[in-house]
């Protein structure tokens, strides 16, 4: 088999790979009569055009970074996190209940506090499927989905009880939100006239920080070993259980620091729908870069467009912004199946006898 | 008295749409396919169920015949999504797990798009109507809790032993259980492996089409972005639950309704216990009904998650 072949071979899977999922998404585009380039043209460079979108795509872009480099570290030990949407909320609620506990607090005291409120309130949700999977084997999959739906109403509970705004109480217009967060935890918009605030360079450093624990320390070796295969690890005297239970408390720290920086940054008070499917567009995230957080950074630049972009569909072409939701659906299936298929030998190799086959018949035609 | 009978006539429908999903995600787990994506299948079913008597039926004295079409629809459309997630993990072997929560995005997200662009608000349909059996439901207490209901409900029991029969007593339930067991062994002996899970991916996904037109036609009556609300994962669970084995699955379905029926009556009480956390109950329950059933899952298919590979040496 040539070098040339298997270059061939792998750019050709991809580029194959890509135009399924865009067939997929324009099969339902058609469906409902949507005119399919406009469509895709909006999504991928509308956004682009004005700083005021750009700066709007970077801040859709933080939470997706910051949960996708936590659902890369419980993806890579072994384990499937679908609960950050759940773990974003209980983040909100821990970055809240700080913020009013303590409002007369001085900024470098209480952002950092508050952040880790977020973070040990995600962690604590990350910690139940953790746990439950490593002693009682629960699956993760359905035990996170089912801590969403929990979470979702712890929520709201708050919302519309201990947390509601005051002024809500007396105006009655029965909006269920808390009130504004003290200016302790605002987090600086460095850009004037935008809403991009100094989250970017925390989730940036985030990002640093799980590269060095996934590949430079120790704790991160032996994370990848349990997840790459548990067997070996155990064989090799790693605890596997107790790595998976870390590795999912990292991974509802990281959903719920993406909470506490979404409020402190963009919405300064707890309201309803913050969380918005980022916690399922973070596993895309984290599958479309590769697991890695030099991947994960522009993966989530992409998801970012596409969600403002899927914003804009609505006015500009009648798309309803739902088609994100579908897009980042194909693109996690055409993503299983192409890994799957580029690490196939069999399947190479058989196209490549095949491949040979046609060069031979072209001899002999020649002779 | 009356309150019981309440309970029991109020969770038996509740129970249907579970029941049916789960039976198709049994048929699924059988064949060694793990399907995650039933949330999804279910929310287009529920669509589409909704979508046929919604745009050409519009009440009329043939309703009905409209409703039966958006059931077929659903049918059809969810075997398809079960022959694409099949094409997924069977012929690309892809990780069951991931690929199914991509299924289930596709599938919502496919279903909210298609809703805002046809049906757009809240919109109701009439639905398919109860209907009391002649004589039976006359029957004190026992009348209108078994025999009061919609046709859909009937149905879904006869189901049980149906879906029992096929998997236990028909050459193709032998076959299913067989590429779920040891497919290896079912390929020396000339069961073509994938067949049979395409097979069983369709058959599945049909049921959970089904269970979400149901919903969206029998029990709200109306399609909603969350009319599923996690009934997709709960039947994925139930499947654990019940052993594999439709008597059992059957009995976690009425367990979880009934729940969630007894929630309803105490709410209607008037007793003051915060809405929210009535509806977290059933996802609570999963997660204890998971936790205490560890021994259970000894005795599912062996090959459960695995994708089969004819050309692996082992």
């Amino acid at each position: 088999m040539t070098k040339q072949f298997r270059v061939l071979y792998k750019v050709t899977i991809i580029i194959l790979a890509i135009l399924a999922a865009m067939l997929i998404g324009s099969i339902i585009l058609m469906t409902i009569g949507a005119d399919v380039f406009k469509t895709y043209r909006v999504i991928l460079f509308e956004p682009l055009k004005t700083t005021l979108q750009l700066t709007e795509v970077l801040i859709r872009a933080i939470p997706l970074t910051i949960i996708a480099l936590g659902i890369s570290v419980a993806y890579r030990s072994g384990i499937i996190n679908i609960g950050g949407e759940g773990q974003m909320a209980m983040g909100i609620l821990g970055t809240t209940a700080v913020a009013l506990a303590f409002p007369e607090l001085p900024k470098p005291i209480l952002l950092p506090m508050a952040i880790l409120a977020g973070a040990m309130a995600g962690g604590v949700w990350g910690f139940i499927p953790g746990i439950l999977r490593a002693k009682l084997q629960v699956s993760e999959l359905l035990s996170t989905v089912m801590l969403n739906y929990i979470a979702a109403q712890i929520y709201t509970f708050m919302l519309r009880g201990p947390f509601l705004d005051p002024a809500e109480l007396t105006m009655g217009s029965g909006t269920p939100q808390s009130m504004r967060l003290s200016t302790g935890i605002w987090l600086n918009r460095f850009l004037k006239g935008t809403r991009l605030h100094t989250g970017i360079f925390f989730a940036l450093f985030l990002a640093l920080l799980i590269y060095l624990l996934l590949w430079k320390t120790n704790y991160g070796y032996k994370m990848r070993a349990a997840g790459a295969s548990a067997r070996a690890a155990r064989y090799g005297g790693i605890s596997v259980t107790w790595y998976l239970v870390i590795a999912m408390v990292i991974s509802g720290a990281f959903a719920g620091m993406a909470g506490a920086i979404e409020i402190a940054g963009v919405h300064r008070r707890a309201i309803e729908g913050i969380t918005g499917g980022y916690g399922f567009s973070g596993i895309v995230v984290a599958l479309f870069g590769g697991l890695h957080p030099a991947g994960i950074i522009p993966a989530s630049f992409f998801f970012g467009l596409l969600i403002v972009g899927a914003d804009m569909t609505q006015r500009m072409v009648g798309v309803p912004a739902n088609m994100v939701n579908v897009l980042q659906g194909v693109i996690i299936l055409v993503i299983v199946a192409t890994k799957m298929i580029l690490a196939d030998p069999y399947l190479m190799e058989r196209v490549w006898r095949k491949y040979q086959g046609i060069g031979k018949k072209h001899v002999e035609v020649e002779a | 008295m009356n309150f019981i009978v309440n309970i029991l006539s109020l969770g038996i429908p509740f129970s249907v749409a579970l029941l049916i999903a789960s039976l198709g995600e049994m048929f699924n787990q059988r064949a060694g396919v793990f399907n995650l994506g039933c949330e999804g299948i279910m929310a287009m079913g529920a669509f589409l169920g909704m979508l046929v008597p919604y745009s050409i039926g519009q009440g009329g004295p043939t309703s009905g015949m409209y409703n039966v079409l958006g059931l077929g629809l659903a049918m059809v459309v969810g075997a398809l999504l079960g022959i694409f997630f099949a094409f997924v993990v069977v012929t690309f072997r892809a990780p069951q797990g991931i690929a199914g929560i991509g299924l289930q995005m596709f599938g919502v997200g496919t279903a909210g798009t298609l809703f805002r662009h046809f049906i757009g608000g809240t919109q109701s349909v009439p639905g398919i109507g109860n209907f009391p059996i002649p004589g039976l439901s006359k029957i004190p207490f026992i009348g209108p809790i078994f025999f009061s209901h919609n046709v859909l409900v009937y149905l879904a029991f006869l189901f049980v032993p149906l879906a029992w029969y096929i998997l236990f007593k028909t050459p193709w339930g032998l076959r299913v259980r067989a590429v779920g067991t040891n497919p290896r062994a079912a390929d020396s002996i000339g069961i073509q492996v994938n067949k049979v899970r395409y097979q069983a991916l369709a058959v599945g996904g049909a049921l959970a089409g089904l269970a979400g037109a149901y919903l969206s036609l029998a029990q709200v009556k109306m399609f909603s972005d969350e009319i599923i609300a996690g009934r997709g994962f709960i039947a994925v669970a139930l499947v654990y639950f019940g052993h594999w084995h439709p008597v059992k699955i059957m009995g976690g379905a009425l367990l979880f309704s009934l729940a969630q029926a007894l929630q309803l009556a105490i709410q209607g009480q008037g007793i003051n216990f915060p809405y929210e956390f009535a509806v977290m109950l059933p996802y609570v329950l999963v997660i204890i009904v998971l936790a205490f059933s560890r021994e259970s899952q000894l005795l599912g298919p062996t090959s459960l998650g695995i994708p089969f590979n004819r050309e692996k040496r082992i």
